[in-house]
């Protein structure tokens, strides 16, 4: 059994995953009848309908008609330095204040990209500091730690 | 014809109310509604114009920023996002050949041969032109329809609701791109996330596993801008293009009285098809610019100069895609349905604002309802006042390198988020769902199905649960009301019309042109 399709394999296989896990933690609440559903009745009547949708994915993309496709390389470098730099932000927000936190955004985000150089980032870095107090603090009146806490206390 | 009068004056007295406002400390009176139009115009064109946000991605950043205004305020100011966002992704879709978003790729076709040729400015000014009068139009057609509309909606009970829903949800998957079995794959993800939080009807907390964050649900902005703002980004700058912009050709700004001519007819035509497809449940602005050009190519005697640069494929969609989005908002003002997934944006964004969408709205809040309506008209004339004179400026912004740009999406983004519940934890979530929208964009899936289907979850939940309790849990229900079984007759027929073949390979030919 060759997989064909790969990329739709997966898709189906990761959809039967989420169908599977809907519908069996469902099963801990209250079905209740049709006249008086309970809150297991809807998640997992759907949950169900999920996983046999991702079967009918997964099925698809075995039989020999399927067009032959792979899944492309992951991005994991841009992946991990994109998202990890807003977990980043959202870590340090509190402790470290706004303006701080918006520096470090900026530099391990930038450092993303394929045309990223050291000025040009910290440029960008200042100007959205600017922006952001500017828009959000002073404009929208919007509530944030703006300075690292051991420098205000 | 009096009524229709009386309201639009209703609304027109709310957008131009005068409002004391303290900008940095001094106090004005100003017509703040119209205020709020022009920021939205302004923002949405800006975020429009810029490559790689598209409206639903705009939308989705600014949401937050809106939840500080007054109810109107803050949905005139989204509306007008929306339009100038679309607008703006024509600009760019004319100048570089980028399509913002997939209603924009039409415009791509031949807008963007006219500006190889130079003509690129006659291009911007066709576009402005057209979509100002269609979205005229659209808003007098939105103002005559909805009255009625909302009486229908009154009929509406739970059985017909789940119905409408249903008809919704099975328009957006067989009217959209890409394959069908992946959108209902993710419309179905979509309904699950949905429920994920406290169930209404028992208070039983679902799928939130002693998280105390979670028990109040996903929190909307969280997927909105995970998905399609963080995703965007991260594929974009995995993408690394390169991009041709045509920016020093435009030299003259007016058509010649040929292209006048030529485009007055698809402007017409299109503005007729955009305002009915945008209606329809899952229509709107990508049926219904695809659906312009087809028409326009048909019918045309110069068809071979279809994507080389021939006015009509430019002017017919443009109008038809203004239309769409703005009658696009019917299905939502009188039934509190969203038709896709920008609605559904729109519907996170009343419900914020403690606005039950509904056709209740309509009577118990006439300023508010009345007030958006016409602010659409306000919003068309801001943009072709932006649009036209300021398109220098618009231009150089395309010139800003997208290493700049992409962390600034992430800061506005990171920011939005946090301000709406002040919780970090929100920006963690939002993270989560930046990975969980790549997987899927890897996996060949689209991601706007399934904000739909996170929007509508809990309510057809709610609507079935009633609909069984009231029937005593005979499923007959749905079926013996002629309403409900006419919406769920159309839906099963669409269903059946996609599932031919005859009709699946000119679906995949109008969708090959991307």
């Amino acid at each position: 059994m060759r997989i064909k399709n790969q990329k739709d394999f997966w898709a189906g296989v990761l959809i039967i995953v989420v169908g599977v896990f809907f519908a069996g933690i469902g099963t801990e609440y209250k079905f209740g009848t049709a006249a008086r559903m309970g809150p297991g009745y809807f998640p997992t009547v759907l949950g169900v309908i999920t996983a046999l949708l991702g079967l009918l994915l997964a099925a698809q993309a075995l039989s020999s008609k399927a067009k032959s496709e792979s899944i492309e390389q992951f991005d994991w470098f841009v992946l991990l330095l994109v998202l990890g730099s807003v977990t980043v932000f959202g870590l340090l927000l509190r402790p470290m204040g706004l303006a701080f936190s918006i520096l470090v955004l900026v530099c391990i985000a930038s450092f993303a990209s394929h045309e990223f150089n050291w000025k040009s980032a910290l440029i960008n870095a200042i100007a959205l500091i600017v922006l952001s107090f500017g828009i959000f603090v002073y404009g929208l009146n919007l509530q944030f730690p703006l300075w690292p806490k051991f420098l205000v206390n | 014809m009096e009524s229709l009068l009386t309201n639009l004056g209703v609304g027109f007295g709310a957008v131009l109310a005068i409002q004391p406002v303290d900008i940095f400390g001094l106090s004005f009176s100003l017509p703040m509604n119209v205020v709020y139009c022009f920021i939205g115009a302004l923002l949405g064109t800006l975020i429009g114009v810029l490559p790689g946000l598209g409206p639903l991605a705009s939308i989705a950043m600014l949401l937050p920023a809106t939840y500080a205004l007054p109810p109107l305020g803050g949905l005139i100011m989204l509306a007008g996002i929306y339009y100038g966002a679309q607008y703006g992704g024509s600009t760019t879709a004319i100048l570089v050949n980028i399509p913002g978003e997939t209603s924009s790729v039409v415009t791509c076709l031949d807008g963007y041969q006219m500006a190889r040729r130079g003509r690129g400015g006659v291009a911007l000014t066709t576009a402005a032109v057209g979509s100002f009068f269609a979205g005229c139009v659209a808003t007098v057609v939105i103002a005559a329809f909805a009255p009625p509309l909302a009486e229908v909606a009154f009929e509406f009970g739970p059985p017909e609701y789940f119905s409408l829903m249903v008809l919704g949800l099975v328009g957006a998957v067989v009217l959209a791109s890409g394959s069908i079995l992946k959108a209902i794959c993710m419309i179905f993800v979509g309904l699950l996330a949905g429920l994920i939080g406290t169930d209404v009807n028992s208070g039983v907390s679902r799928y939130a596993f002693n998280s105390p964050e979670l028990t109040d649900g996903i929190s909307f902005v969280a997927i909105a801008m995970g998905m399609f703002g963080f995703t965007e980004v991260i594929l974009n700058v995995a993408r690394r293009e390169k991009r041709e912009v045509f920016t020093d050709k435009i030299t003259t700004l007016f058509p010649t009285k040929e292209d006048w001519k030529r485009m007055v007819l698809p402007i017409l035509r299109g503005t007729g098809l955009g305002s009915l497809l945008g209606i329809l449940p899952g229509g709107g602005a990508v049926l219904s610019s695809f659906g312009s050009y087809s028409l326009e190519k048909k019918i045309a005697k110069n068809s071979e100069e279809f994507g080389h640069g021939a006015i009509e494929g430019l002017a017919g969609p443009e109008s038809a895609n203004n239309a769409a989005s703005q009658t696009s908002f019917i299905p939502l003002l009188t039934l509190g349905i969203p038709s896709n997934a920008v609605m559904a944006l729109m519907i996170g964004a009343m419900m914020i604002h403690d606005i039950q969408p509904g056709p209740q709205v309509m009577t118990s809040n006439p300023d508010l309802f009345w007030g958006l309506i016409v602010s659409m008209w306000f919003g068309n004339v801001m943009l072709i006042i932006l649009n036209l004179p300021l398109i220098g400026i618009w231009v150089k912004l395309l010139t800003v390198p997208y290493r700049l740009l992409y962390p600034a999406i992430l800061v506005f983004c990171s920011i939005g988020v946090y301000s709406v519940s002040n919780n970090v934890f929100d920006v963690f979530m939002t993270v989560g769902f930046g990975v969980v929208g790549y997987l899927f964009v890897r996996l060949g899936f689209e991601p706007a199905p399934l904000l739909l289907g996170f929007v509508l979850g809990p309510m057809m939940e709610e609507n079935f649960r009633r609909a069984l309790l009231l029937s005593y849990g005979n499923f007959s229900t749905f079926f013996t009301s002629t309403l409900s079984l006419s919406l769920l007759s159309v839906a099963a027929l669409m269903v059946i019309l996609v599932a031919l073949p005859s009709l699946k390979s000119k679906r995949e030919e109008a969708f090959k042109e991307e």
